[in-house]
């Protein structure tokens, strides 16, 4: 069998599993749905509740998407500015930092307070996105080879030349990464901010759904909203791990296979 | 300690660059360069020879005007000609091709001329690797590219940086024979750094010996056997001779002994 085929075909049969055990487990023991729902309830549910969850996801995704594109166009025109007068670095990434290591779900209930929830929700998904693309940006745009940019030098190259043709493609790879974990903090960022509004929010974000869904002992239907939420994540893993392939596989070597 | 002063002090508009008492301090306190005199004419094929860490990089950096002298000048007698430089990697960028590599001078001086770079690949057999990436080719073909990228805005001076250094022997002796060629076809001059007694006793017509820490012209040797030299001046006595000469010069220069 193929290294390929394992690697698809492993953890879908590890899934079968655990997916038979947990239903065997149920019928076996006679569990409640209000205590573990068979798989095939959650299925069901989900069917049943698909107009209701579909839309609850797309807010969710909504704003997840919105504070992944402020994180980046944010986390990249900031790293570009570090990069390029010193002072603004000096001055800024203190407080980068200090946003990045307070905990979110502590900065969440404050954010409430004073932004309608939806903007809170946005605040949230960008505060935690934006860093690793500031980070990994900047170490890009720092790790640029001297001899190239003594090349650059060279030949007089305006410092937006340096900036457009080499230090941005230099670390087009770094960046790519930060987006990438981005893409799976945003929608951190979103579910965090939409559980501390909780069921005082007049939101109806998947998160929403999730803690209501608890409070009313729907335990089916949190089941069924996870999956989604998680599905969601990976659609956005792979949709990032996607752009970073086909932006770096002519020429990187991490996206390039090794032959022997 | 008699150190001999460089023999040719002449100004006349022949010589295309000149170093005058060039002197280099690093801000680590290090004295790379002493007092370094160097006239090269037009059209030369000079090389610098010297153990590392004698600042020969540091001469050429300096010439390029990537790194200003801490005392002393660089003279351009008939003013500044354009330069191209070959460092000791390719040093190409590895997100563009080949072409895209050679074009970037072109492209930063805002005039992109799609024939001046295939002639350039022509020139040192890279034709048809034009759409190729960098990581795609063997090292010596990587080193082409650079070179055709040092050829591509027809500079007056070329500068080398121990271009062969990290190449195997058999691709060295090809490129040091494709190299004379191009020196000869296109009659420019050329400042090859080296720390191998046999590349410059084959490519120069003279050869700089440098003294290590600080650096500073030990003598001057002129190789005067005539071109095109190929695979039988590379066995011949005379060749033999030369590169006696030479290493001989090159120990007394490491010794910090006497010429």
């Amino acid at each position: 069998m193929s290294a390929r085929a394992l690697r698809v075909g492993l953890p879908i049969v590890v899934l079968a599993l655990v997916v038979f055990c947990w239903d065997l487990l149920v019928r076996a023991f006679a569990i409640p749905p209000y205590v573990l729902p068979s798989p095939g309830l959650v299925l069901a549910t989900l069917i049943a509740d698909a107009g209701l969850l579909w839309r609850s996801l797309l807010v969710t995704l909504t704003l997840t998407f919105e504070g992944f594109l402020l994180a980046a166009v944010g986390g990249i025109l900031l790293a570009i500015a570090f990069n390029q007068w010193r002072l603004v670095d000096y001055s800024l990434y203190p407080y980068a930092v200090i946003l990045q290591v307070t905990p979110i779900v502590a900065i969440a209930p404050l954010l409430l307070i004073y932004l309608p929830q939806p903007l809170a929700v946005l605040v949230c998904a960008w505060i935690v996105a934006f860093f690793p693309v500031l980070a990994n940006t900047t170490l890009g745009l720092n790790s640029v080879d001297h001899n190239l940019l003594a090349l650059f030098e060279l030949y007089k190259a305006s410092r937006w030349q340096v900036l457009w043709n080499l230090k941005l493609p230099s670390a087009l790879p770094q960046m790519l990464t930060g987006l990438r974990i981005a893409g799976g903090l945003s929608l951190i960022g979103a579910v965090v901010a939409e559980i501390a509004a909780g069921s005082a929010g007049a939101g109806s974000g998947l998160a929403y759904r999730i803690a209501e869904s608890g409070y009313r002992l729907n335990i089916p239907r949190m089941f069924a909203a996870l999956l989604l939420l998680s599905l969601a994540g990976v659609a956005i893993f792979f949709a990032l791990s996607a752009i970073s392939y086909l932006a770096l596989r002519r020429w990187h070597e991490s996206a390039i296979d090794r032959e022997r | 300690m008699s150190i001999p002063s460089p023999t040719v002090v002449s100004r006349d508009i022949s010589t295309i660059v000149a170093l005058r008492g060039v002197e280099k301090d690093f801000a680590n306190g290090v004295r790379a360069l002493d007092h370094l005199d160097l006239d090269v004419k037009a059209g030369e094929f000079v090389s610098v020879l010297g153990p590392s860490g004698c600042g020969k990089s540091t001469a050429l950096r300096i010439i390029a005007g990537l790194s200003p002298p801490t005392v002393g000048a660089v003279e351009w007698p008939g003013g500044p000609v354009p330069i191209g430089f070959v460092f000791q990697e390719p040093t190409l960028m590895p997100w563009a091709d080949i072409s895209g590599n050679v074009q970037l001078p072109l492209k930063l001086a805002g005039n992109v001329d799609p024939m001046a770079v295939a002639q350039a690949l022509d020139r040192v057999g890279l034709k048809n690797f034009a759409q190729s990436y960098p990581r795609e080719l063997s090292g010596g073909m990587k080193m082409r590219a650079s070179i055709a990228r040092a050829l591509v805005t027809e500079p007056q001076l070329i500068l080398m940086d121990e271009p062969f250094a990290s190449l195997d022997e058999i691709t060295r002796f090809k490129l040091n024979n494709d190299l004379l060629a191009l020196w000869r076809d296109l009659g420019r001059t050329v400042i090859f750094v080296t720390h191998s007694v046999f590349e410059s006793v084959y490519l120069s017509q003279r050869i700089v010996v440098m003294t290590p820490r600080p650096g500073r012209v030990f003598t001057q040797i002129a190789i005067d056997a005539p071109y095109p030299r190929d695979e039988l001046f590379r066995t011949s006595p005379e060749y033999g001779a030369f590169c006696r000469r030479v290493a001989e010069a090159l120990g007394k220069a490491m010794a910090g002994g006497v010429a």
